[in-house]
């Protein structure tokens, strides 16, 4: 701020006086070049903020830091007990967390939450597919849905799940922590999880975010 | 071929831009007049390359061209023809294009209006414009080409996200960008200013009425952009603090901040370098709003594509025209001593303390808006900063400012006593008590709502003595009768300069009523059968029937809901639910009955077991908060149609000022 009063020192950043005697403007210059300093203040805030701003994109990048993802207490955790039905009138079977927790898994596996009603779940179901065709195993949980539904859904879309689970009440969906739907863990081979994504999978997240992770775990 | 064409003038608008940003920057070092003489005409056809492009991107919108990407990702043909258009802009490449357009705008009004400006600052103002028009219009054609193809064309577009189909978000972005890029001028007149070495009154003078101009549709926009907020998201609030709410009120706060120490350096010849410091921080934190929304490195419901790349860009740009400002700044501010001395309590020092609390407002919500992203990357902790951050911080800070406002406008320049002050306002002071208590009284001890209202009272009074005692209504001594027509004559003789602040002074009066107001809402969560009926703020509130429509691209379930107050019916609200087949997304479309004095807000949830689940609110003056936003605009206006404003200064052959 500016000091502008003739009986108080100059202070601040962009300090600029104004004695109240003669002469102000030869004084007031006087005081302004006497606070030199603080006049490099604006340049100095703003190439922190620019550094911080850049370290963030770069984060970004890199995945060290992104805006949309949630923390998620299940990382570095086993996968929490549940047994689930499989869904009437698809083909996958249902799972349970022994077929996790076994040790057994050729691959890592993404668990996916999704439902017949979800919006953003049709966005990211090509990428299931995708996932599923390429090789990865997607195991599906659907969450409070109408079997009816949920088997259409699949039909018209195509099925990317190797088992599929239903999870009408929603009961295991709290058990995972889930926000909404979609969201996907990836539960590496020992069953323990070690990524969680909110929302649905977009091509840039699994160039980004899944791909080296499948590739870590692999 | 139209696409192209746009294209084309895109990259003819960036290359006449370069020649605007270099040329007359030269000649005003060399005082050469003929290069001097190029930053006007420059300046036009940048102008009319933008406008061309921005016409080609419109035309592609309007007859629904699927070969570009921008229309597939979009638009969609069964879409009215207002959203088609307005479309254009509701996406990040559309929206770059008329942010560049409104620049090259600025730029075009300043060649216009500016031909009393002397000829080397003018060349610099434009000379500044230019360069930034530079940097987005490559930003622009590097990274989001809003004509790019796409190849075989698919059969229609993939529609625009309904939620922004709707008239209050279509001129909410062309509000806000005026604003925002409107601070453009006053950074390149500060930029000009501090090449230049000088700043004084007639600089004053010519900068305020760009500031006061940008503040006044940043003021719409904002207010735009929270009524939309208020009846479209369907969460009955109108401000949350969320991030990108927050960019647009940071330029907004440094702009009012602006708006104040112009007059200073206008009427005394004081506080230059902080002008010239406020003048470069509204632009750089419009910047900055730009890149937050369009980085993606902030999680909202407006931010655009999340794309570093782009968000390094716009760094860049970023760290050039501030980092580049700023050091200017450094450099070239301590030549700008000030000639005018005033003490402490003065109109001077009233100005200097409204910057003093609007700016250190402004450090409380960029910090709130900051910490959580860079506590995320240094620390690793996921916070989020909501509104009892805000309010707990900002109330200390505007309560004096508050408390001030009316007696600042009533101080005298120079030196001023406070007695002779409070005494012409002693009735404003007492209304407010009375409103204190009335509400306390009659709300149930609520104590902020309470504040609030005093608040209001006390701001609206205040403009209203200043206004009276400016006219000298009250004073003694002749007649009533003759004594009214005096003060009728003054009135008219007052400058619009003085009608227009206690005009926006009393604004900001009407919104804190409104907020206030809102303050005392109720609301209720409710399932109801068709015939049932709830009760909420002495109204009942029944159900008659649910029933299916179908729009033009939409189909929906509407309820209808008939509300009474003892018997008497008051209104049908009819809240829907919309479902957009086309992007496959469902909206809220809240239903809202106003008297000006109170809300009554409906919205439709889901319908289980034949009930619907019905969110019902009654939101007491909840349109003030925005009409008064609608009043601080006026009042802008007002001041920019000053006779002070619009005849300049050292206006040779009395040409006109930009207005």
């Amino acid at each position: 701020m500016s000091d502008t009063t003739g009986t108080t020192p100059p202070r601040g950043t962009a300090a600029e006086a104004a004695p109240a005697d003669t002469a102000p403007a030869q004084r007031g210059a006087a005081a302004v070049r006497s606070r030199r300093w603080a006049l490099y203040a604006p340049l100095a805030l703003a190439g922190g903020a620019f550094l911080g701003f850049y370290a963030l994109l770069r984060g970004m990048g890199t995945g060290s830091y992104d805006p949309r993802g949630l923390p998620s207490a299940l990382i570095g955790q086993p996968v929490p007990d549940f047994t689930l039905p499989p869904l009437e009138g698809a083909e996958p079977p249902a799972f349970s967390a022994a077929d996790l927790r076994g040790g057994g898994l050729p691959k890592p596996v993404l668990i996916n939450f999704w439902a017949s009603w979800c919006v953003p779940c049709i966005v990211e179901h090509p990428m299931l597919v995708r996932l599923s065709r390429e090789g990865t195993p997607v195991f599906g949980i659907n969450y409070k849905d109408k079997p009816g539904d949920a088997a259409a859904f699949l039909r018209r879309h195509g099925n990317p799940y190797a088992r599929l689970g239903v999870d009408q009440p929603g009961r295991v969906a709290i058990d995972w922590g889930v926000y909404g739907v979609p969201e996907t863990y990836l539960v590496d081979r020992t069953g323990i999880v070690r990524w969680r994504w909110a929302g649905p999978i977009t091509p840039q997240v699994l160039e980004n975010d899944l791909q080296p992770l499948l590739r870590r775990y692999a | 071929m139209i696409p192209e064409l746009g294209h084309f003038a895109l990259a003819l608008a960036c290359a006449i831009a370069l020649a605007q940003g270099v040329l007359p920057l030269y000649g005003a070092e060399r005082r050469d007049a003929r290069l001097i003489a190029l930053a006007p005409p420059l300046a036009a056809g940048q102008l009319l390359a933008v406008a061309a492009a921005f016409a080609a991107l419109l035309w592609s919108f309007a007859v629904n061209d699927t070969t570009v990407l921008g229309v597939v990702q979009n638009s969609h043909s069964a879409k009215p023809l207002l959203y088609k258009l307005t479309g254009a802009w509701g996406n990040h490449e559309g929206s770059m294009v008329l942010w560049v357009l409104i620049l090259a705008l600025c730029g075009g009004a300043v060649a216009g209006f500016g031909r009393s400006l002397p000829g080397a600052l003018q060349a610099r103002v434009l000379a500044v414009l230019g360069l930034i028009g530079v940097g987005f219009l490559l930003f622009i054609l590097a990274t989001s080409n809003p004509f790019a193809r796409v190849w075989p064309p698919p059969m229609d577009g993939q529609g625009l996200n309904p939620v922004l189909q709707d008239p209050g978000l279509a001129f909410h972005p062309p509000l806000l960008y005026l604003g925002y890029v409107g601070f453009a001028v006053t950074f390149a007149f500060a930029v000009a200013a501090l090449i230049e070495g000088r700043v004084d009154a007639a600089w004053g003078r010519w900068v305020r009425p760009w500031a006061l101009a940008a503040w006044a549709f940043l003021t719409l926009g904002i207010a735009l952009g929270s009524w939309w907020a208020y009846y479209e998201l369907g969460w009955g609030g109108f401000w949350f603090w969320d991030p990108v709410e927050n960019a647009s009120l940071l330029p907004w706060l440094a702009g009012t901040a602006l708006l104040h120490s112009a007059i200073v350096v206008e009427k005394r010849e004081a506080l230059k370098i902080w002008t010239v410091l406020l003048a470069l921080l509204a632009f750089a934190l419009s910047l900055l709003g730009t890149f937050l929304v369009r980085s993606g490195v902030l999680n909202s419901v407006h931010a655009f594509a999340n794309d570093p790349e782009r968000g390094v860009f716009i760094l860049v740009l970023l760290a050039l025209y501030i980092g580049g400002a700023f050091a200017l700044f450094a450099a070239r501010a301590p030549a700008m001593a000030p000639t005018g001395v005033f003490a402490p309590l003065s109109r001077e020092g009233a100005l200097v303390l409204n910057n003093l609390f609007l700016c250190s407002i402004c450090a409380v919500v960029l910090v709130g808006t900051l910490y959580p992203m860079f506590a995320d990357l240094v620390l690793g902790v996921k916070i989020s900063v909501g509104p009892p951050f805000f309010h707990t911080a900002i109330l200390p800070l505007a309560a004096p400012l508050i408390l001030a406002m009316p007696i600042g406008t009533m101080l005298p320049w120079k030196r001023a006593r406070l007695w002779p002050v409070l005494q012409r306002l002693w009735w404003a002071a007492l209304a407010a008590f009375a409103a204190l208590f009335l509400v306390l009284a009659l709300a149930g001890e609520r104590v902020w709502p309470a504040l609030g209202f005093a608040a209001a009272v006390w701001l609206i009074g205040g403009a209203a003595a200043d206004i009276a005692d400016r006219i000298a209504l009250f004073r003694r001594g002749r007649g009533a009768r003759a004594q009214i027509w005096t003060a009728w004559d003054r009135a008219r003789g007052l400058p619009r300069a003085a009608w227009g602040a206690a005009l926006a002074h009393a604004g900001l009066g009407v919104t804190f009523a409104g907020i206030a107001g809102m303050g005392l809402a109720t609301d209720a969560l409710v399932a109801l059968k068709p015939g049932e009926s709830a009760r909420l703020a002495g109204y009942e509130w029944r159900l008659d029937v649910l029933r299916d429509v179908a729009g033009p691209n939409w189909s929906a379930r509407r309820a209808t809901v008939t509300v009474t107050r003892d018997g008497a019916a008051v209104t049908v609200l009819e809240p829907e639910r919309r479902f957009f087949p086309v992007g496959r997304q469902n909206t809220t479309e809240a239903a809202i009955h106003t008297n000006w004095v109170r809300d009554l807000y409906a919205v439709l949830g889901e319908e289980r077991d034949g009930a619907a689940i019905l969110r019902l609110h009654h939101n007491p003056l909840a349109p003030w908060i925005w009409l008064g936003a609608a009043v601080m605009a006026l009042g802008g206006g007002l001041s920019l149609s000053d006779r002070r404003v619009r005849v300049a200064a050292p206006a040779p052959k009395g040409a006109t000022v930009p207005a």
